[in-house]
């Protein structure tokens, strides 16, 4: 990810700010807790497609991980709208639907990359890894 | 008729989940048909199936169970939310599983939870529903998969 992709921290310092995007906490809390990236900032999580709009309009984050299956508005529409808000945004979906079809969807609204659960903590970290190239 | 293929999805999924998660993988018993109603443990997911074919699946855990995989998660929370929380997402998973391997000719719910209470497993005249025991370290847990 170039350096339009980063925010500039108080100590000079250039971070990513990530948001998480699932409607399971112990999703939520594996994907913080795995991932391990020193300039990844966690900016928040949501459980839903419509707090993390909310979210993402207050905290502008440079990379999203985005469940599909949830409540209210599903990650689907939500990778839509938060594309349209940010082009530049970096998404990586995080779903159990395994079929093509899905993913293809998925792709077309505007996500960077694909993750199927359940996943390791080198599968993570490995697909932040790609979507930050 | 529940075809053999049809099952295996539904076993990989579940067993998928303890191996992948907890880096550790679960074993499946005999399965078994089921007579009258299945004694169920305190956590249950439940996946609806509908289109080309119809019925339910069932995947219902004890708490100790759930509480090993949790912290094999490296997770700190075991309270009766995060149990509810951790079955559905094995629950999750084995839809998705499902949607991979049927297509779109089976419509398939997003999973609800149920917690203490007893599952209605209703059957059809000739439908016939199979448990599946899933065994992980010292538990086991239950698959039971229901078509027509």
């Amino acid at each position: 990810m170039g350096s339009n992709g980063t925010t500039m921290a108080a100590n000079g310092r250039r971070y990513i700010k990530l948001m998480i995007v699932d409607d399971s906490n112990i999703m939520r809390r594996r994907i913080e807790r795995s991932q391990q990236f020193e300039e990844l900032q966690l900016v928040g999580t949501a459980g839903n497609g419509l707090e993390a709009l909310e979210l993402f309009k207050k905290t502008d984050p440079d990379v999203v991980t985005m469940d599909l299956t949830m409540p209210r508005m599903d990650g689907i529409e939500c990778i839509g709208r938060l594309v349209a808000m940010k082009p530049a945004v970096r998404i990586l979906v995080i779903s159990a639907l395994a079929d093509k079809a899905t993913a293809v969807e998925a792709m077309e609204r505007g996500a960077n990359g694909f993750l199927n659960k359940p996943f390791t903590d080198r599968q993570l970290n490995e697909a932040i890894a790609d979507l930050m190239r | 008729m529940l075809h053999e293929t049809e099952l295996k999805t539904f076993v990989e999924g579940t067993t998928n989940f303890f191996e992948v998660t907890a880096q550790q993988p679960a074993s499946i018993g005999s399965p078994y048909l089921m007579e009258g109603s299945p004694a169920v443990h305190e956590y249950t997911g439940v996946i609806n199936i509908s289109g080309k074919r119809e019925g339910v699946v069932y995947f219902t855990a004890p708490k100790a169970m759930l509480t090993v995989l949790l912290m094999k998660m490296q997770e700190n929370d075991f309270s009766h939310e995060t149990m509810r929380d951790l079955v559905g997402e094995v629950a999750n998973t084995i839809s998705g599983n499902a949607r991979r391997d049927f297509g779109r000719e089976f419509v398939i719910s997003v999973p609800s939870v149920l917690s203490g209470e007893k599952p209605d497993i209703p059957q059809k005249p000739g439908q016939r529903a199979f448990i599946i025991p899933i065994n992980w370290r010292s538990h086991s847990a239950k698959l039971i998969v229901s078509l027509t």
